[in-house]
């Protein structure tokens, strides 16, 4: 199960933090963490990111379990960068990658999607200007972050369905059901939003 | 109760074979409290429910919601009309079960903590409220059908469209999805596979290939049904 999108109520620092506050510290800590250059900076940025989420009070277990599958990857993909890059470019990699999927879990473990709509709306506001509806965009940032979890859902189901039908290896019997459900999923969503009237 | 009309509505919906017809012409005066809509899979009683929500739009012909024309005033259409799907999985848009309702709410409420206070509200009516912080995701089949009903009957709509809510659920939530919904003072339109529930409306419509083929009193329409099945 992923954390990500999902808000774990609490009485901490970060839960009592505004939600632009910290939609801003994840904005600007990407940028750092992308533009930083050097091992040093990726795990520093992970031990911060680690530090946060322990202070979340989400559990540190948990949020560890919940981007497990994540570690996998990006010891792989550590392998891969050593091998092409060097081990250096390797770890920056890695931990850059661990250390931003953490801080926005944390974000979202600490802070209500509704608080999040209600500050992006805000933030979106000159754009009314424009023509654009901040609240639209807002409800997309929001399903955005929702539709994580849900896909890692509809892939643990595809992929259950593959290994019953003793196709485990075949990428394509995973792939394509993943893809077809998944806009499918997309589809019925949109639906129930019209159907709702919050799309009006 | 509002006044569903349907006057000479047809819909043919495109395909990779072109377009195929899905309801021929159809005409129908809808005023009674609880209404049934039955028929084998693909008759077409789900596009005459979804008429009226605007999710269907009409190919010809004119839907009509006391009097508001669902093509031109869809958006005051959905605040009367409720819709509730099969699988509330794909309905169920926010990330917890008061988030879920409070989206609903966004509308009626600005602040923040008053939309909370009324979803937490809802969620008690409807016995949810030791589920408010929960994820959607960890809720039982019947837990995510109360709330996707709870969701939109939030906003206080007349009528409540429901396509097969109790399809996909075992026989105790059956029972207890359909007590709910027919203790609402809500109009209902159920579309429904269940002849008991259908038998619990004051009309029931049989819907054949895209045609109603009988319309009246539940236990001659499902007399009709079990007959030519």
């Amino acid at each position: 199960m992923s954390l990500l999108g999902l808000y774990r109520p609490g009485t901490t620092w970060l839960h009592r933090l505004p939600a632009s506050a910290k939609l801003l510290g994840v904005l600007v800590a990407s940028i750092v963490v992308v533009a930083a250059r050097g091992p040093i900076s990726g795990v520093a940025a992970l031990l911060v990111a680690i530090g946060l989420a322990a202070w979340s009070g989400a559990g540190l277990r948990l949020l560890f379990r919940s981007v497990r599958m994540l570690v996998v990857r990006a010891a792989v993909l550590t392998a891969y960068t050593t091998w092409q890059r060097g081990w250096e470019r390797a770890v920056e990699v890695s931990t850059d990658l661990l250390a931003l999927v953490l801080l926005a879990t944390v974000m979202t473990v600490t802070t209500p999607i509704d608080e999040v709509l209600d500050t992006m709306t805000r933030a979106l506001g000159p754009l009314r200007r424009f023509g654009l509806d901040p609240e639209r965009i807002a409800l997309a940032f929001a399903l955005m972050i929702r539709a994580v979890p849900t896909t890692l859902d509809l892939a643990r189901q595809t992929g259950d369905a593959a290994r019953a039908r003793g196709l485990e290896r075949d990428p394509r019997a995973r792939l394509v059901p993943l893809a077809i459900r998944s806009v499918a999923h997309a589809r019925a969503t949109g639906e129930a939003l019209d159907a709702r009237g919050i799309a009006d | 109760m509002s006044r569903l009309e349907l006057r000479d509505v047809t819909v043919r919906l495109p395909t990779s074979d072109g377009d195929v017809p899905v309801l021929g012409s159809t005409t129908l005066t809808l005023t009674e409290q609880r209404i049934a809509l039955i028929g084998a899979n693909g008759s077409g009683k789900s596009t005459v429910a979804r008429l009226l929500n605007g999710l269907v739009t009409a190919t010809t012909g004119q839907v009509f919601v006391d009097g508001l024309d669902v093509a031109t005033d869809g958006a005051a259409v959905r605040r009367k009309v409720a819709f509730c799907f099969t699988d509330p999985s794909a309905q169920l848009v926010m990330p917890t079960v008061v988030e879920d309702v409070a989206l609903s709410l966004r509308r009626h409420h600005q602040d923040k903590q008053r939309r909370r206070t009324a979803a937490l509200g809802v969620l008690e009516q409807y016995g949810l409220a030791t589920l408010a912080d929960r994820s959607v995701h960890s809720l039982s089949g019947g837990q995510r059908q109360l709330l996707a009903i709870a969701g939109v009957l939030a906003t206080e709509p007349d009528v409540l469209v429901a396509d097969e809510p109790t399809t996909l659920l075992d026989l105790r939530n059956t029972r207890a999805i359909g007590d709910l919904l027919f203790g609402l003072p809500q109009q209902l339109v159920l579309v429904t596979h269940d002849l008991d529930l259908a038998l619990r409306c004051e009309r029931a419509l049989l819907v054949e290939e895209g045609r109603v083929v009988a319309d009246g009193a539940p236990t001659d329409v499902v007399d009709t049904y079990r007959s030519r099945a």
